[in-house]
């Protein structure tokens, strides 16, 4: 049988030969595209909370205290936060919060109190009956969840501490451990995250200091082990993971008014008719609901909080003190 | 196995790439109905559409340089359509943007565009963007006469800096630039490219000529 004599693999012509260095430019390329890929960020599901443990309460009786309002599902609240000690993306403390450790810990209660005292999370749990509050929050980004918090009203604790006639505003210290605490290698604000409230707003029945959210303990993205709840002032007014409460004369300096203090304000109530400089506050997103398609809602005085709180800041210029 | 030319100038190439493009949004939708866009998937859908118009834009300006660095002549097969989606992609994030953070109420569209810096220049870039993809086609490019044609087209890499700075502007509220950065970095490679190829000639045939002068 006759066989072509094998004469190894042949080119036609030499321009068919890919030159070397047009080879390894193009194994750089395929290189990079690999590692870009691998890189490329990737959604991981929202951590769920390891084994919830159930916080029982009744019902609020205070006014307001619960509104008709469908609440946000769990999974909703516990997926989508700000809590920029875990990262400033909605996701990032979900993924991240599970560092937190919220036993033991210890809540420091000291200024112009006449009763300083330093309690532990289990006996500051214990100090007042607990309620199931079903408050709107309203974030100053434009959205808005409805959550049933557990806690009880910090005018209990505040009453506890007696302040004296010197206390005229109560600021809220927060955790800020980088063992624990991945964003705070970030710089975009100054840690701890410290908040405040003037004494009459802290003591308002309406103020919570909350240790549960849906029954349960509070997830750690949610601001375990105890945080407050202030439902007619925009989110960030309302400080999560609190490890020391202070009694102080002055106004002092929060974390976001620190920030940016032409765009968040000391008071920082809801109101649609004072934009921030960037964004209309007039309406906000529901989340929760389920309908992509459905229209935002108008913005409410106060989030809809008007007739407990405005009474607080009758006379008051609220474009000025925002 | 067939070389990347033959590859790229397979029939099906340029139908498979038709296809590819479209998966982003294909996984978007399916991701509404089953409602795995997370707690807010307005926001999700209308970010994640402005991403695929970055990507698109890195995408279509990348041909270029690619094809001069590998020598694959046959990539420049695809510039337009990758253009044409950097439009498509960019018309459906507006889109997202007006049917669901403004409720189609275009009184509030035009007011919010006018507040806010960064929807302004998004907007902006989306507007010199429709002409070119308006003059997309062989007969626009003959009846505008090729040099005119080009001069016109050139107007991507202002598109890409206000895509970029729309980008960056929107992240600034929470110091997160990271991937700003990213795409940043890539659209300086890629129009730092050109800006060498169009003065590094010249340039070095003057250093040339000084030199033999001696």
């Amino acid at each position: 049988m006759l066989l072509p004599q094998d004469r190894g693999f042949v080119h036609r012509s030499p321009s068919e030969i890919t030159a070397q260095s047009a080879f390894e430019r193009r194994r750089l390329l395929l290189a990079s595209l690999g590692a870009i890929a691998a890189v490329a960020p990737r959604r991981t599901l929202a951590q769920a909370p390891s084994k919830p443990m159930p916080l029982p309460a009744a019902r609020s009786a205070i006014p307001g205290a619960v509104t008709m309002d469908k609440p946000a599902p769990l999974e909703v609240a516990t997926s989508y936060n700000n809590f920029y000690e875990f990262g400033t993306d909605k996701s990032d403390p979900a993924r991240y919060a599970h560092t937190l450790k919220t036993r033991p810990w210890t809540v420091a209660i000291e200024g112009e109190v006449k009763k300083p005292m330093t309690l532990a999370i289990d006996d500051l749990l214990k100090l007042g009956a607990l309620e199931e509050r079903v408050y709107r929050l309203r974030c100053v980004e434009g959205w808005s969840m409805v959550i049933p918090w557990v806690g009880y009203s910090l005018s209990e604790l505040i009453r506890r501490v007696e302040p004296t006639g010197n206390a005229k505003f109560v600021q809220f210290v927060t955790l800020a451990d980088r063992a624990q605490m991945p964003g705070l290698s970030s710089s975009v604000l100054q840690w701890p995250y410290v908040e405040a409230l003037r004494i009459d707003e802290a003591m308002h029945p309406l103020t919570l200091l909350a240790f549960g959210m849906y029954g349960q303990v509070l997830p750690n993205q949610n601001g375990a082990p105890v945080r407050t709840v202030v439902p007619w002032k925009y989110g960030f007014k309302s400080a999560k993971s609190i490890v020391k409460i202070r009694f102080v004369e002055q106004q002092p300096a929060t974390s976001w008014s620190l920030a940016a203090p032409e765009e968040y304000g000391f008071y920082s109530n809801v109101n649609p008719a004072v934009d921030h400089p960037r964004w209309s506050q007039a309406s906000e997103r529901r989340l929760g609901e389920g309908d992509l398609f459905a229209k935002k809602r108008p913005t409410l005085m106060f989030n809809g909080y008007e007739a407990q709180v405005g009474s607080m800041y009758a006379g008051m210029d609220l474009k000025r003190f925002f | 196995m067939p070389s990347a030319r033959s590859l790229l100038q397979h029939p099906a190439a340029k139908p498979l790439l038709f296809v590819l493009a479209l998966l982003p949004l294909a996984l978007l939708v399916v991701g509404v109905q089953r409602g795995t866009l997370g707690a807010n998937p307005a926001e999700a859908l209308i970010r994640s559409l402005g991403d695929w118009t970055l990507r698109f834009l890195c995408l279509t300006l990348a041909v270029t340089p690619l094809r001069q660095w590998t020598g694959w002549t046959a990539l420049a097969r695809f510039r337009r359509m990758l253009g044409l989606f950097a439009a498509f992609y960019a018309t459906t994030h507006f889109c997202a943007y007006a049917v669901f953070d403004m409720g189609l109420d275009w009184n509030d569209i035009v007011r919010d565009v006018a507040k806010r810096p960064f929807i302004l220049v998004g907007t902006l870039a989306l507007l010199l963007l429709l002409p070119l993809a308006a003059t997309s086609f062989n007969r626009a490019v003959r009846a505008l006469g090729a040099p005119r044609w080009q001069r016109l087209h050139r107007l991507v890499y202002a598109i890409a800096l206000l895509a970029i700075l729309h980008f960056f502007w929107m992240r600034a509220a929470k110091n997160n630039f990271a991937e700003v950065y990213v795409y940043a970095a890539i659209i300086a490679m890629l129009l730092g490219w050109r800006a060498v190829k169009a003065i590094g000639p010249r340039y070095f045939m003057k250093l040339g000529s000084h030199s033999a002068k001696g």
